[in-house]
């Protein structure tokens, strides 16, 4: 309290000081050993040793560049498909929700209600060969009849898409919400087509709910490695796959840290050049709300 | 006030001067917009519904992926596997816990971002949002760096580390979001009337806060009780919840997990929704206040 009386500047750095310790602690200082062990050589019986081995990066890249663009690739299909689904979606519960708006909206979060994993199950269940759905797509020709779902890179991306589809919805919504419906009524008044109200008024004033939505599918997108197991086969497996039991599994360390920070490195330049396209306040801003 | 209630009247009438076609073409699309929303909620539903479905399924195969019958058994036994209750017991310490610890913190955080301007403040806003542009896999590996490099032994308070810090960034924002429209003169009145600081952050400002603190909480809980990657990485060999299921898809799921997961949703779903009933009455209580002044 006497710090307080001689200097009050310092009263929000002692309200910080718990939750940034914590983050300084537990995610800086992490980063910092992960590019510790990155740079070591050895194995886990005879012990590690720091030898300053850059060399595994340009190895991890060249190794793993299959699982890298699959990764994006994934990453990048699930989320166009999101922002596809989610925004018809979104601007229906914002314009014509009408009383269905909170079920509707209750309905999109629903599926944080169960596990992840869980749902990422029960898609197994729905796109088994012996299900429904499966005959009903041989039905109607999108897949051969002696085609499957499971175990192809089309059921990794759809499941993809749906785990983290509430990312895309909720900061459309919110985006959207927002808009002033006047502004709609002007532009009609105004004799502006549907279709131009659409792309000159409703689209550009939900900007930052596109530039939140895609960002917060992206990234979990893009890192994942749970549907590309319980969904996929080795030949869908991504990045996230291999970080995974390089760590957990083949206990190969040094390259498993490498990639996790190649990983960090381009998705965090990616969200920089978003940011720089759509505006940080954008960025920040929707994120906040 | 008079004068503008006209004008938009007039406004509203407008569309229906429109040709009939044009007025047809529109309410098909109208229409059509409500159907798309139907079917995308029930793409979003689906899987919940198959999960709820499949924990009365009669399975008597290791894979409870095919309909064989409907059964009760398994809703009289959930906690059958003792393995699977132990788990469940651990995802919800862990959550409680960590749900404590991350919203005390992270509400300390948002209220000095909100409230004062500082040096270094956009720095701050910037680290707090770079756990959130991080995937899970890259948290959870680097972590896990940092246990190996000290040899610390992983297990539940490693899980308990780890799940604070992905959840302190999610309510810093949730909370700050919903500090920003705080009126700080009620805090002045409360001090002019001759409260002390703590009687004051305890009286008047805590209350007003309270839904932002709640909303944060809640997300907190749901994020925990429900996450596999990070938690996979700092285990060690404590189970949780949800890595129970998944080294049970390797071998056999136990129709439990799906008793206990359509627990989980309904317990929660109880949970948001009595949260907003019980936000909407303070709102028509916070409305019902100036008029009584």
């Amino acid at each position: 309290m006497t710090l307080l009386r001689r200097r009050p500047g310092a009263l929000p750095w002692l309200l910080l000081a718990p939750g940034l310790g914590w983050l300084l602690v537990f995610f800086a200082i992490p980063l910092y050993y992960m590019a510790k062990v990155s740079l070591q050589q050895g194995s886990v019986d005879t012990g590690y040793e720091l030898t300053w081995n850059f060399g595994v990066y340009p190895d991890a890249i060249s190794d793993f560049s299959e699982q890298f663009v699959r990764s994006f690739v994934y990453g990048g299909a699930a989320t166009l498909l999101a922002l596809l689904i989610a925004y018809p979606l979104a601007y229906a519960i914002a314009f014509h929700g009408g009383r269905w708006r909170n079920a509707m909206l209750l309905a999109v979060i629903a599926p944080f209600f169960t596990t992840y994993l869980i749902r990422t199950l029960s898609w197994q269940t729905i796109l088994d060969d012996a299900s429904p759905v499966v005959d009903f797509l041989k039905t109607i020709g999108a897949i051969p009849s002696d085609g499957r779902v499971l175990a192809t890179s089309g059921s990794v991306i759809a499941a993809i898409t749906y785990n983290f589809l509430p990312f895309m919805i909720l900061p459309l919504y919110a985006s959207l919400e927002r808009i002033d419906k006047r502004m709609l009524e002007a532009a009609y008044d105004l004799y502006s087509s549907r279709r131009a109200v659409m792309h000159k008024v409703v689209i550009p004033l939900s900007a930052p709910g596109i530039v939140a939505g895609t960002l917060l599918t992206f990234i979990p997108s893009v890192g994942d490695f749970i549907n590309a197991e319980l969904l996929g086969t080795p030949r869908q497996s991504m990045i996230g796959n291999v970080i995974q039991s390089r760590y957990l599994e083949v206990t190969d360390y040094p390259t498993a840290a490498a990639l996790s920070f190649i990983l960090m490195a381009i998705i965090l330049v990616m969200v920089g050049v978003w940011a720089r396209i759509a505006g940080t306040e954008a960025l920040m801003g929707a994120e906040a709300r | 006030m008079e004068a503008g209630t006209v004008a938009r009247d007039q406004l509203r009438v407008e569309p229906e001067r429109r040709p009939a076609l044009l007025r047809a073409g529109r309410r098909l699309l109208d229409g059509s917009v409500k159907v798309y929303a139907g079917l995308a909620i029930a793409y979003l539903l689906a899987p919940i519904a198959v999960i709820i479905a499949f924990s009365f399924n009669d399975t008597r195969s290791r894979f409870n992926f095919v309909w064989q019958g409907f059964t009760l058994e398994h809703w009289k036994e959930p906690f059958a596997v003792p393995s699977l209750g132990e788990a469940l017991q651990n995802s919800i310490s862990i959550a409680v816990l960590s749900t404590i610890v991350a919203t005390a913190l992270g509400t300390l955080m948002a209220l000095a971002l909100v409230r004062y301007q500082f040096r270094g403040r956009g720095s701050v806003n910037f680290f707090i949002f770079l756990p959130l542009a991080s995937p899970e896999v890259v948290l959870g590996a680097s972590l896990l760096s940092l246990f190996l490099s000290f040899g610390v032994a992983t297990g539940f308070g490693t899980i308990l580390i780890a799940h604070v810090m992905f959840n302190l960034s999610f309510v810093v924002v949730t909370v700050r979001s919903r500090l920003i429209g705080f009126d700080r003169n009620l805090e002045e009145a409360a001090q002019d009337l001759g409260a002390n600081a703590y009687q004051t952050f305890l009286r008047v400002t805590l209350p007003l806060i309270a839904p932002g603190v709640i909303a944060g909480a809640l997300l907190a809980f749901a994020l925990s009780i429900d996450d596999f990657v990070i938690t996979n990485f700092n285990a060690g060999s404590t189970v949780t919840f949800p890595l129970f299921v998944y080294g049970a898809a390797r071998v056999s799921i136990p129709p439990q997990v799906n008793v206990l997961a359509t627990m989980i949703f309904l317990a929660t779903l109880a949970l948001m929704l009595l949260t907003v009933w019980q936000q909407r009455r303070a709102e028509r209580m916070a409305e019902v206040r100036p008029g009584d002044a």
